[in-house]
């Protein structure tokens, strides 16, 4: 068992250690960094354009840490969304019967078709400046990252168990104080875990938000993204592979200074009391904690900030008052609020529609929603078929788990769309059929999601049970009956779902895929949503977007959600 | 205004049903803490004396009746008033010594006095040497010195006090028992009073200088003990047995007690069925018809043989008397003549009695294979009954209620369930 002492009761024997060396080294790294990539922020628009992105892979260093800058900025605000709304949704009552129907839409809703409709606002604001076309793509990337993470800490915030609440409000916290000291610590754990999905998620949704063009508004920002988009666009494979290149590197860096720490910091915010089997590693919290430098700069900060956390002294009784009961007309003003709310977007939603859709449009929408559909289906089953055995097989050895399971992880992670060109390339070459083809770049990225909860579902079978097979001799079919697949299920759904939902968004670019001149395009909604988003046809774009979440909500509904709660309640080890 | 801590009167408690009518959990409360005692709310499970203790702390508002503290009435956590959990409570991620200095800093006190009076707090309690230490990385007695720590540093007037030593083995129970009363005897304690919840007799007779029996459903004050021995005191005293037979006596008596005793007390369609196995049925049926026992014997001494605490003993005795296999009173257990039958016929005979016993005493049972055998396909979902017990009891006890009786009805073959569908049927698969 490791017991870390804390840094400021350490002994003070050296002025300076390593630590201190590589600590401050990584620290004027991360202010260069900064400073690099914010320099052309208040650039105006026209310079940006006066100077086109160049495919020189000199230029990669550069358009990698503004594209992993605006990212981080978007987490920043995803953060901050999380803790505001989630605690909104589960603090107050009212706010949550809206709030948590909302935030289960706003996942489904397709993030691409998002941007295009986003993005005029956001240039509105800035106007002629970068600053507005870098809101915008923000503004895309916070949406591909928020609504799991907000989910994610409003679950959490329902399932602190009473003794703590009860600990905390019998010793007085403020509830600022307990909210820092006790909701966040407690979601901590499962927050990190969804700050790393939304991370990885959000890189497909870079590539697109970074070349936006609506119509006839094009703006090209330096980045990652619009590298490989000018890539496409001029044919050029090894700048596409360069990219590859660059993007595994950020990954790799990111993971490693971040993402690690992160969760080495956050075990100790696990719940269950028991030392845990494996603890996180990271160097580089290692070197952190390790550094006196850090801690001294540091310090004043955290007493600061703890300053803000303590109560106010009052220790007479007087302070002692029935909590206020909500008055009658606030809570009428609350619904009448909602209510007037629904209504105007009500209003607005269909008179907006009814302007410019036909029923043909709305029959046009859920019949190739229903193709996209098949497709989602198919290739789940495909996906199923094919990585359930092998995440069995790999889960069962431990070795081999262990070499198997971080590579699924960096796959999930890893943004297939950057792969597309090459594989369009292919289609191309061999004159394929693109409703088909095309079809498997759905799921390229999203499959993974089941490899890697197949294998954790199953390296969790306790051996115990595996013996019990062993000693019945039960083998073949009847193994994978009775004991691999009923103990995966839960965690296969899990996947499943991850899965499913990914590929429903991933349709609007990989349905729709152009290599040059060459542009292929299967029937779908994916592709129905990309073609209007190039028209710049907002009423369609609109249609399209609802036909796709209404097709995903139906779905979670009638088979996703019940099926989960099932695997839930019949197979769950423990 | 006497000297008196804590002033609790005609307190009661209930919590909306599903029905929308109110059930009663505790009923007109009287209770006077002056200082220092220690002051023992003793009752079985369900007899809302967690519930007081909570009213008490101000994480709850009461349904009526006042609580006041020093002169002030509670409807809010208090200052003075602190609280021991029995799962400790404690915050995993931070350590012994932030555990600690937790309650310090709610009170906005300057950092230097939070340490000290923190270090000596942890001292006091035995904890030297833990300061950085996370709780995961301590035993569970040493997790529950950090809740004392916690709760003392704070000098509280009143430390309350939620069944602190269940959750313990009963060595690591005894030693922290045994420093308590050591500490609180010593005066080295920050405290005035003290009142703890326990569903143990002899941890009561051991404590407390008062204890206050509860009956259940609802909670009601049914008698009080004064315990006059002198501290440290010592269990094999026959003074001290004399107490806690006398608290058994209590507690089984007829008419409104802790258990519900006595043929008069009719079992209907609404009392709360305690969750026991047919197999403790049969062991205990079994131990009391042998020798030494031969059919009759003195709870306090059964569960001691059987090293059972009274709150696990009570339930498995008050389901005999339901059935009619035995009749308790007066800190008795005494076997019927159909109890006697049952310990003496072979496994399919005990089912075929066990089957008409549940069917003659237990309306529920009887019920549900009415309802079944009424019903053409011999077929009614699991919600049909809950939805007809949660309008005479809460979800919770509905809940515990439908599966006491679905593991009797299984036992006895007078019906079967099926989980996967939430269903009872006839059919038993053969």
């Amino acid at each position: 068992m490791r017991v870390f002492v804390p840094i400021s009761v350490g002994g003070w024997d050296r002025l300076f250690s390593r630590w201190d060396v590589f600590a401050v080294l990584l620290i004027i790294g991360l202010l260069v960094f900064l400073g690099e990539a914010s320099r052309h922020l208040f650039q105006p628009l026209v310079d940006l354009q006066r100077s086109p992105p160049s495919l020189d892979p000199a230029y990669l260093p550069e358009y990698a840490a503004r594209t992993t800058l605006r990212m981080l900025i978007a987490m920043a605000l995803s953060l901050l969304f999380t803790f505001t709304y989630a605690t909104l949704a589960a603090r107050n009552r009212n706010a949550e019967r809206l709030l948590v129907p909302l935030l289960d839409i706003l996942q489904s809703v397709p993030i691409l078709g998002f941007i295009s409709v986003t993005v005029v606002f956001f240039m509105a604001l800035a106007p002629g400046k970068v600053l507005g076309a870098e809101f915008a793509a923000i503004f895309a990337i916070f949406t591909s990252q928020a609504w799991n993470m907000a989910f994610s800490f409003y679950q959490s915030l329902r399932t602190v168990p009473t003794e703590l609440v009860e600990a905390s409000r019998n010793f007085r916290l403020s509830p600022w104080m307990s909210f820092w000291r006790i909701d966040v610590p407690f979601a901590m754990p499962q927050l990190i875990w969804n700050m790393m999905m939304s991370m990885s998620g959000s890189w497909f949704f870079v590539v697109a938000s970074e070349a936006i063009s609506v119509g006839n508004t094009t703006v090209t920002l330096p980045g990652v993204g619009s590298y490989i988009a000018l890539a496409i666009q001029q044919q050029n494979l090894r700048a596409v592979g360069w990219a590859i290149f660059t993007m595994l590197i950020v990954i790799l860096i990111y993971d490693q200074i971040l993402f690690r720490p992160l969760v080495a910091w956050a075990d100790r915010f696990r719940f269950d009391q028991e030392p845990g089997i494996l603890v996180p590693e990271s160097w580089m919290l290692n070197i952190l904690r390790r550094s006196r430098i850090v801690d001294r700069l540091t310090h004043p900060f955290g007493a600061l900030w703890r300053r803000t956390l303590i109560g106010h002294p009052s220790d007479s009784l007087a302070t002692i008052r029935r909590a206020s009961q909500p008055r009658r007309g606030w809570i009428i003003f609350q619904w009448g609020l909602v209510i007037a709310l629904t209504a105007l977007a009500l209003w607005q939603s269909i008179s907006f529609l009814i302007e410019g859709i036909t029923l043909s449009d709305v029959g046009t929408a859920l019949l190739l929603g229903f193709y996209t559909l098949i497709r989602v289906v198919v290739l789940i089953g495909l996906a199923s078929v094919i990585w359930v055995p092998i995440g069995v097989w790999v889960g069962t050895r431990p070795y081999a788990t262990q070499v198997v399971q971080p590579i699924a992880q960096f796959l999930a992670a890893f943004p297939a769309n950057v792969v597309f060109p090459i594989v369009v390339s292919l289609i191309v070459a061999w004159k394929l059929n693109p409703n088909i083809w095309l079809s498997p770049l759905m799921i390229l990225g999203t499959q993974w999601y089941i490899l890697f909860n197949v294998i954790a579902g199953a390296s969790a079978i306790p051996n115990e049970l595996r013996a019990v097979g062993a000693n019945f001799r039960v083998r073949g079919w009847l193994w994978w009956r009775r004991i691999a697949l009923p103990a995966v299920l839960p965690f296969y759904v899990t996947g499943a779902i991850t899965a499913s939902g990914g590929s429903w968004n991933a349709s609007i670019v990989a349905e729709v895929a152009s290599w040059g001149n060459e542009h292929l395009q299967a029937a779908g909604l994916g592709a129905y949503i990309a073609q209007q988003t190039d028209a710049g046809d907002f009423h369609r774009i609109v249609l399209g977007i609802v036909v796709m979440s209404f097709y995903v909500v139906l779905i979670n509904r009638i088979l996703w959600r019940p099926l989960y709660e099932y695997a839930e309640r019949k197979f769950k080890l423990g | 205004m006497s000297d008196a801590l804590l002033d609790i009167h005609g307190l009661r408690q209930t919590f909306p049903k599903a029905d929308g009518g109110e059930l009663l959990v505790l009923d007109g409360v009287e209770l006077k803490v002056s200082e220092g005692q220690i002051v023992g709310l003793l009752g079985r499970t369900g007899s809302g004396k967690s519930t007081l203790l909570r009213l008490i702390a101000g994480l709850a508002l009461p349904s009526g009746g006042t609580v006041t503290y020093l002169g002030h009435p509670v409807n809010a956590p208090a200052p003075g008033i602190a609280m021991v959990f029995q799962g400790f409570a404690l915050f995993p991620w931070l350590t012994v010594l932030e555990n600690v200095q937790l309650g310090l800093e709610a009170l906005g006190l300057p950092d230097a006095e939070i340490r000290k009076r923190a270090l000596a707090a942890i001292d006091l309690i035995g904890l030297d040497g833990y300061e950085s230490a996370y709780p995961r990385e301590l035993s569970g007695g040493m997790r529950q010195r950090v809740g004392f720590a916690r709760a003392l540093v704070v000098h509280p007037n009143i430390l309350l006090m939620d069944e602190p030593f269940s959750a313990l083995d009963v060595l690591t129970a005894e030693t922290l028992r045994t420093d308590f009363l050591e500490l609180w005897g010593d005066g080295k304690l920050p405290i005035k009073g003290v009142i703890m919840v326990t569903h143990n007799i002899e941890e009561a007779v051991l404590m407390c200088d008062r204890i206050l029996l509860f009956s259940s459903n609802p909670g009601r004050i049914i008698s009080e003990i004064a315990v006059d021995l002198k501290q440290p005191r010592n269990r094999l005293d026959p003074q001290f047995r004399d107490l806690v037979e006398k608290i058994y006596v209590a507690m089984t008596r007829r008419g409104p007690s802790a258990m519900q005793t006595g043929s008069e007390r009719q079992i209907t369609f609404n009392t709360v069925l305690p969750r026991v196995s047919a197999n403790l049925f049969s062991g205990l049926a079994e131990t009391l018809a042998a020798a030494p026992y031969n059919g009759k014997a003195d709870l306090p001494v059964l569960a001691d043989e059987l090293h059972m605490e009274g709150d696990e003993l009570f339930p498995v005795a008050e389901a005999m008397q339901m059935f009619h296999f035995a009749e308790v009173g007066d800190g008795d257990i005494k076997l019927t003549d159909t109890g006697k039958q049952f310990v003496e016929l072979g496994m399919d005979d005990r089912k075929k009695l066990f089957q008409r016993q549940l069917l003659t005493y237990i309306p529920l049972a009887a019920h549900i294979r009415r309802v079944l055998q009424e019903r053409a396909n011999h077929f009614a979902p699991k919600s049909r009954f809950l939805d007809e017990l949660e309008d005479h009891m809460s979800t919770d006890d509905a809940e515990h209620t439908l599966r006491a009786v679905t593991a009797w009805g299984r036992f006895a073959e007078v019906f079967a369930y099926d989980d996967d569908s939430g269903a009872f049927s006839l059919e038993n698969p053969s």
